[in-house]
């Protein structure tokens, strides 16, 4: 999604480098990708193979001075994620920003993420309902393809803030594809205000949340 | 179920019991002992468990969100559409267990008999068993490790009194990690007929799903095929249609050809099924994963 397929991670004194995926070298990626011979291997490992990397990413890579670090999960609540909080508690401030879609079956699933971030006291920056509608191209009906505001319901029940929805944008989705920064190349496109005005939201309440 | 220590090597581990981790767990002497590295009891407790069950599916998927669970169901729904057809659907998605929400089962309790436990029975002839059911509120999470989830996966197989099943469906997590491990091991005296995996038109998705079929090459698990959900947007009002999640490499139609694995169909993406779903009813969509 980065761009930043096929790059080799390397050695320095203080651990591991980092793959720097833009020219300003303002974002830096580390990921299981980068350690396998092909994209098509699969890491088929049990929870303790998995959490020794995960301390790894934390303890063994160079990172240097950062303003944010954003750690993407998988879903559920087992050993990445009991392992991503272990590892990171020591370094605060720490919170969660936790994506739901609309529809009552995500919500379901979501609802349980609230409550392990309440049980490992990880701080719930806000929640965030993806794939919230989709406006067709053609005719301009928007359709609420998932169902729509089961995340905003969620978080207000959970009683963490909204912080938007974002809705189903086909550009979005290709930019991904091809690696590109959807941020800087696609401001007309439909998704692009709901991430614009999210990404605000975290930076300028997270602090203030997280304190 | 045991605890078993953060940083447990794992019982097959050549460090079990030996590890630094290993102090102070119950277990230890048994590992240090190799006994950990026998071939598990329940397997072949399994095996003859098993021996009421005629098909066994396992729906797999490399990324989440693609429609694993909702495939499941409906899938589950389908075969049991014929009434002299038996229909047995199990989720092993122990973190996010969303079939008793599909299925119209949210609330449901499991029940002890004599012979185990008891299936829910969302029609006469189609079963469910689900961790949703053993939760007792919607908010639960279950936070568990590797080791104590593969425990739940392993009474799942050997404790449910499933009967006699013409088909019995395996919902997983999205992955390749300790369910899909598990799942495949505690069957593996039992035989699978294969998988089906699922998956949405992006190369961002197909790349998971390599690695999934590369998974069920390493532990020789048949693939039936793949299917390709949330292929298409059809717009309520004016008809056209718009690819939200684009194929730029051809989706899984060119990958399936490359691989020489069956696709076994395309399906739409459909605003109802997200309202069918909340309330528990499935859409006479049977049709199109029966003609596979």
């Amino acid at each position: 999604m980065l761009r930043a397929q096929g790059r080799a991670v390397h050695q320095c004194d203080s651990g591991w480098v980092p793959v720097f995926v833009d020219q300003e070298q303002s974002i830096s990626l580390m990921s299981v990708g980068f350690l396998l011979e092909s994209p098509d291997e699969a890491v088929v490992w049990r929870g303790p193979k998995k959490n020794a990397l995960i301390k790894q990413f934390v303890a063994d890579v160079a990172w240097g001075q950062l303003d944010y670090l954003v750690v993407d999960t998988p879903p559920g609540t087992s050993d990445e994620h009991m392992a991503a909080v272990e590892a990171l508690r020591p370094y605060s401030p720490l919170g969660a920003l936790v994506v739901t879609t609309p529809q009552a079956v995500s919500v379901g699933d979501v609802r349980r993420e609230l409550t392990f971030c309440r049980k490992t006291g990880l701080q719930v920056v806000g929640v965030v309902e993806n794939m919230s509608g989709f406006v067709c191209p053609h005719c301009a009906e928007c359709t609420n393809v998932f169902s729509r505001g089961g995340g905003e319901v969620l978080a207000s029940l959970a009683g963490v803030p909204f912080l938007g929805s974002v809705p189903l944008d086909p550009e979005l989705t290709r930019s991904l594809e091809e690696g590109q920064d959807f941020i800087r190349d696609f401001p007309k496109s439909p998704a692009f205000p709901a991430l614009f005005s999210i990404a605000q939201k975290v930076m300028s309440e997270a602090p203030a949340r997280l304190s | 179920m045991e605890e078993v220590p953060q940083g447990c090597p794992g019982t097959g581990s050549a460090q079990a019991g030996r590890g630094a981790s290993c102090q102070g767990c119950p277990n230890q002497r048994l590992c240090a002992s190799g006994a950990g590295a026998a071939p598990d009891p329940a397997i072949e407790e399994i095996k003859e468990k098993m021996k009421t069950v005629k098909h066994k599916i396992l729906v797999l998927s490399g990324k989440g969100g693609v429609g694993k669970s909702t495939f499941s169901a409906h899938l589950a729904h389908g075969l049991a559409e014929d009434e002299n057809t038996q229909v047995a659907l199990l989720d092993i998605d122990i973190c996010g267990p969303s079939i008793p929400k599909i299925m119209g089962l949210e609330g449901e309790q499991v029940h002890q008999s004599g012979s185990g436990w008891s299936p829910v029975f969302v029609e006469d002839n189609l079963g469910v068993m689900s961790v949703g059911f053993l939760l007792s509120s919607p908010d639960d999470a279950v936070i568990w490790r590797g080791p104590k989830k593969n425990g739940m996966i392993k009474q799942f197989l050997r404790d449910v009194d499933w009967g006699e099943v013409d088909y019995l469906i395996v919902d997983t997590p999205p992955g390749t990690s300790d369910e899909h491990l598990s799942a495949v091991q505690y069957l593996s005296a039992a035989h699978i007929d294969g998988a089906v995996i699922i998956t949405t038109p992006q190369e961002v998705s197909l790349q998971d799903v390599r690695k999934e079929i590369n998974f069920c090459h390493k532990v020789k698990l048949p693939i039936i095929g793949v299917v390709e959900n949330m292929s298409v947007f059809i717009c309520p009002k004016c008809k056209k249609e718009t690819q939200i999640f684009p194929p730029t490499t051809g989706g899984a139609e060119v990958m399936c050809q490359d691989l020489k694995i069956p696709l076994l169909g395309k399906v739409p993406l459909d605003p109802h099924i997200g309202i069918q779903e909340f309330c528990g009813h499935h859409p006479p969509k049977e049709e199109h994963f029966l003609s596979s």
